[in-house]
Parts: structure tokens; C-alpha cells; sequence
């Protein structure tokens, strides 16, 4: 609904959402008037209210890549931990990677999600300048990844599923970050995911940058919130390096083919969450209930398969990414795709 | 420079990686002779090739072609190809500045040989029998498209089917744009082959490079049992100047260097490459002899 969990506490717009802001606008003004006058505009607002709808549902069904991906970095869109205290009880944070450091761009942590007790792995980026520094904009560093893995070691053991929320631009580059192996880091989270004797359950919350993204992205279910993107490099670093200038990053964005349809497409992803009308900015309730439904159905379905079956198919889950050709014999190519 | 920044196939610009592979375009005219960026001497071509490609006045390691490194390092006429067939397809159609991946790759197929940046087998080192891949980088810079990635995991399953040590020596710039997202899937596939090469007990020695950088350095190059490099070998996740713009001051010297790698605990040792076969064929012995 206009003037619920709107856009205007941040005063920030996307270019494309301006006719939509502004019909916002009217109808809170409207309100306003016929608040203060005392007098029933209700029909007007009512058609105004209709107009805003149709105008939110046009404007999101027909999103360019790029459009997501500006979406995806909204400033008040949901992030890791506020989907965290909305669909996560009893959480308890468990820090450090018990080598180096306590990297705030990942967080760790068990709780319940509807009825099943889990483990948390979520990347973080921060809202208010303060939290953004602690956690580098969500750019973790190699504790980060060492964190996860720790705590993934920790689900296994006990039994607990696992859900990664990814949001992140990409892994953080610095000298310290590279001093401790991040590339390393990465890998080793990537491998040891692979083979957790425990359900592994991935979503892409908003940016899925690169390797920083899947360092905690390999699972059993690998789905992407409708207007996240997740992709080898950003529009912005692909336009730099193919276009010769960042600015051509929307049409590096759809060269890159980075949205959900796409990679379902692809068979990246299985599943697409689907968003409030206007994104999950616009209520980040409705989002984190969407999110909260398909956690519990996914794990639910992944439950009841024994351990030796769930890691065989979460091998051939990844076997199968990628398409290429045989040249020797395309029959073998098919036979390679449908493994 | 500005062809060859148009040519990468990185996620970050390459002329950031300041290392010899990238100023070989620079500093190595086609010819008779060619200028070492290590010590400046003029050397005759011929006779770099035939000390492997290292400077015999400083020991400037040059980039390697994936043929001539098999050959370098397998027993003669031991390396049966396998998986030779596996090529690039265009599954998102990339199109650029109206350029075509597909086009793209045919000419890099036509300067090298391959078919993909990686070329995969078995072969014998000092009469140990191995499964051996070699990144190919003057093939889209060595980067991981589907093709790679499908390759790398045929490679490590033939391994674990076969019993085999498996030997990678990586040279790359990272996943490969063109391919997008299914670029970056393989990163999670070949390392979840490794897992499982690594569970049924495989040696796997990964070999360094220069450069190995982003996602390849970030999956299957980083995930050996045992890591060498060579000497002055460029190995970091990200490129130098997305790091100096992000941090704003410069870098330290040897940064992201072989041997800065190793002092930081993240190779196992620094082999030049004229020792190579035979510390490989030491590590076979010691480990599943």
C-alpha cells in the first residue's frame, strides 16, 4: 500500500521509479487535504490508489537487467540480518573465525526458522554509515569465509540444515584480505560446502557478487529473491574492461544475462522468490515471508533424504553446471547435460 | 595495451597485473631477439626456448604455452590427450562493441591449437604415471569458461577413477566474462570434484604460474595438497589497481608475488621451473608410492 514502508525515509529514488513516487505523493497529499478539509475524496484517492498500482506492476514486470541490479542495491531494501530478526527466532550470533578476526560483513549464527532448528551463514552490508565501516559494505574478507566454514563444520555435526543468505558486492579487496588468502578462503568454503553431510539451502538476497557470493553458495538449493542478480563480474567492471568505460554498464548488464529468470534459465538457480509489488523495499515484511515460506519448504523436502543420497545429488547438481559443446560427438554433449 | 585490455577476460582490468606475462606484449617484439623485463639483456629467442623459457642470465620466468609446458614436463611422447573435443559454446550469446564470443574463440583457437584454454591427459613424469592439466594463457588469458570447468572435473574424476596423482598448473586471469554466471558455477563444480578426490585419498599438487589470479586461483588452484609456484609468479584474487583505488595508497613492494605468497603461508615452496619434474616426481613418490 502507498505510505507503508514507502521509499521517502531515505528520500532515495530509482531513476525509473519517479512517475511512481510522484502519483505516491499525490495520494498522500490528497489524504492529507481531505484529512485537514474535512471533506471525502475518497473515490479520487481510490482511483489514484489504482493507478499507482497498475503503474508499480508495469514498472517492475518490465525491469531491464540493469534496473535490477539498482533494485537489488537499494538502500532500504532488506538486508541478511534484518531478514534474520524477521524470520529467524531465538537467533544466537556466534562470531570469529577462532584464527584472525570477527569479519561483520558475515554473519553466523543459530536459530529456528518455522520449526526447524538451523544454522545461519548471511552476508551483511549495514544500513547507517557507522554499520556499513563494521561490516565494509558487506565485503568480506577471509575470516568471513573461514567463519562459515567453521560454523557449517558446527551444523554438521549437530544435525542443523543450512541457510546462506548472499548479498555482496563482491569480496573485499585489500592488502590484508589477500595477505590471508581470500582466494584460498573461497575455495576451501566452496569445496567443504560440497560435501556437508548436512541440507544446505542457498539464497540470493540482493547482489550475488561473484566470488565473494558463491565462496557461500554451493547447496542442495540454490534460489535468487525476484529482483536480486548474481553474476561472474560486475556490469560496472565487465563495462570497464569490454566497453572501455563504467558507464556502459546497463548494456553490460544484459550482455551478462545476470537476473533470475535468466539463470533459472540456465539451471544456476531452481527457484525464483518472489517479491512484493515494487520490490522488497517496498515491505520488507512480505519479502522476509516469502523468504521464511520457501527456507521451510526447502528444508522440509531435504530432510527426509538419507546423507549419502542428499551429497549425491548435491554432486550432480553441480556436475552439470556450465554448457559447452564436444565436438567429437554431440550426442555425448546431451548425455553430458542430462547427468 | 589498449588491444590487449580489449582481449581480457578477467573481472578486472588486466593491466593492472603489472607482471611479465602482461608486459611480454610490450617489451617482447616477434623476432630473433627479445628483451628480458627482469634484467633488460637482449637474449636470442632461441635460446630462452630452449631453457624452458627462463632467463639464463637472471631467471626471469616467461609465460609457458600449454603444449610446450606438457612437453617440458612429461616423459617423452608419454602425454595421451583426453577430453580434447570439449569446446566453448555461447550459451548467453555475449555480443560487445560488435564483437562475438564465438568469433572470439575461433581465433583463439586458431593461434593456439586448443579448443579451450586448458589442455587435459595422462602422461608420465620421471616414469610416474600422472593425469595432468595445463592452463593454456595465451588462450583468453587462461580464463575458466564451462568448457574449463567441465574439463578440470572430467580431469580430477578420471583421477579419482584411475587412482592417479593429478597435477594442474594453472595460468589464468580468472572466470571468463563471456560466459557470465555458468563461468562462475565452475568454480563450486571443481571444487566439489576435488572434495571428493581429496575424500578417496588422490594427491593433488597444484602449480602456480604467472599469473594465476580470481576464480581460478579462488577454486580448483588453491585447493592442492601440495601448492608450488614459480618464481615471481603473480597469485591474487584481486587485480592491483582495483586494490590501490580501493584503498587509496599504494601497494607494497612484491605484493601478490610468488614469494610473497609464500611468506604469508599460502604456497608450499618456489620451484624454478628447470626443477620442476623432478620436485614433482619427489612429491609423487613421498606421498603414494
Amino acid at each position: 500500500m502507498p505510505g507503508k514502508n514507502n521509499t521517502a525515509d531515505t528520500g532515495y529514488q530509482l531513476p525509473f521509479e519517479k512517475p511512481v513516487i510522484r502519483l505516491q505523493r499525490q495520494i498522500a497529499d490528497l489524504e492529507e487535504v481531505q484529512t485537514e478539509a474535512g471533506r471525502d475524496y475518497s473515490a479520487e484517492i481510490r482511483q489514484l490508489r489504482n493507478q499507482y498500482v497498475s503503474l508499480l506492476r508495469k514498472t517492475y514486470a518490465n525491469l531491464s537487467p540493469w534496473e535490477t541490479v539498482l533494485v537489488s542495491r537499494h538502500p532500504n531494501r532488506p538486508q541478511a540480518l534484518d531478514y534474520v530478526s524477521m524470520m529467524v527466532k531465538g537467533w544466537v550470533e556466534l562470531h570469529g573465525d577462532r584464527r584472525y578476526a570477527d569479519d561483520k560483513a558475515v554473519r553466523c549464527g543459530l536459530g529456528r526458522i518455522g520449526t526447524e532448528k538451523v544454522a545461519v551463514i548471511a552476508q551483511h552490508k549495514g544500513r547507517e554509515t557507522k554499520e556499513k565501516l563494521e561490516c565494509n559494505f558487506g565485503c568480506a574478507h577471509p575470516e568471513g569465509y573461514r567463519k562459515a566454514i567453521r560454523v557449517m563444520k558446527l551444523a554438521e555435526k549437530f544435525n542443523l540444515p543450512v541457510v546462506a543468505l548472499m548479498d555482496t558486492a563482491g569480496a573485499y579487496p585489500g592488502i590484508g584480505s589477500e595477505e590471508r588468502g581470500v582466494a584460498e578462503a573461497i575455495a576451501s568454503s566452496m569445496m567443504e560446502m560440497s560435501r556437508l553431510r548436512t541440507p544446505v539451502v542457498c539464497v540470493v538476497i540482493g547482489e550475488g557478487g561473484s566470488g565473494g557470493a558463491i565462496g557461500i553458495g554451493v547447496g542442495d538449493r540454490i534460489a535468487m529473491m525476484e529482483f536480486s542478480y548474481y553474476s561472474v563480474i560486475s556490469p560496472e567492471g565487465c563495462a570497464a574492461i569490454l566497453w572501455r568505460t563504467g558507464e556502459k554498464a546497463p548494456e553490460a548488464a544484459n550482455a551478462l544475462k545476470l537476473t533470475a529468470s535468466y539463470l533459472r534459465e540456465f539451471g544456476v538457480i531452481d527457484d525464483i522468490i518472489p517479491e512484493p509489488l515494487g520490490g522488497a523495499h517496498r515491505s520488507p515484511t512480505e519479502a522476509a515471508a516469502n523468504l521464511e515460506r520457501y527456507v521451510a519448504r526447502s528444508l522440509r523436502e531435504l530432510k527426509s533424504a538419507s546423507r549419502d543420497h542428499l551429497l549425491q545429488h548435491r554432486y550432480e547438481r553441480w556436475r552439470k553446471m556450465g554448457k559447452f559443446v564436444d565436438e567429437a560427438s554431440p550426442e555425448r554433449t546431451e548425455a553430458a547435460k542430462a547427468r | 595495451m589498449a588491444e590487449s585490455r580489449d582481449n581480457s577476460f578477467v573481472p578486472y582490468d588486466p593491466s593492472v597485473f603489472d607482471g611479465p606475462a602482461m608486459r611480454k606484449k610490450r617489451d617482447v617484439p616477434d623476432g630473433l631477439w627479445m628483451r628480458c623485463p627482469g634484467c633488460e639483456s637482449m637474449l636470442f629467442r632461441k635460446q630462452v626456448t630452449e631453457n624452458r623459457e627462463v632467463c639464463p642470465s637472471c631467471d626471469h620466468h616467461f609465460p609457458v604455452g600449454a603444449r610446450a609446458r606438457i612437453e617440458q614436463l612429461t616423459d617423452t611422447d608419454t602425454f595421451e590427450e583426453m577430453f580434447e573435443d570439449i569446446a566453448p559454446a555461447d550459451p548467453l550469446e555475449f555480443r560487445w562493441r560488435g564483437q562475438s564470443y564465438p568469433d572470439r574463440v575461433e581465433r583463439e583457437q586458431a593461434k593456439t591449437g586448443n579448443r579451450e584454454s586448458i589442455v587435459t591427459g595422462i602422461g608420465y613424469i620421471r616414469g610416474r604415471r600422472v593425469a595432468v592439466g595445463v592452463l593454456d594463457g595465451q588462450f583468453l588469458m587462461g580464463s575458466m569458461g564451462s568448457a574449463m570447468g567441465e574439463k578440470v572435473t572430467l580431469l580430477v574424476e578420471e583421477a579419482t577413477r584411475s587412482s592417479l596423482p593429478l597435477i594442474i598448473v594453472s595460468t589464468s586471469g580468472g572466470a571468463r566474462m563471456h560466459e557470465g554466471v555458468l563461468s562462475l558455477m565452475q568454480m563450486g563444480k571443481t571444487s566439489a570434484a576435488l572434495g571428493r578426490f581429496d575424500e578417496a585419498g588422490g594427491l593433488y599438487i597444484s602449480v602456480l604460474a604467472d599469473p594465476t589470479t580470481a576464480g581460478v586461483l579462488a577454486s580448483f588452484a588453491s585447493l592442492g595438497d601440495v601448492i608450488i609456484a614459480e618464481p615471481g609468479a603473480l597469485i591474487g584474487f584481486t587485480g592491483q589497481r582495483v586494490i590501490a583505488n580501493t584503498i587509496k595508497t599504494e601497494l607494497p613492494e612484491g605484493f601478490q608475488r610468488a614469494e610473497f605468497l609464500l611468506e604469508h603461508g599460502f604456497v608450499d615452496t618456489i620451484v624454478h621451473r628447470r626443477d620442476l619434474r623432478s620436485e614433482l616426481a619427489r612429491l609423487v613418490d613421498y606421498c603414494v608410492a
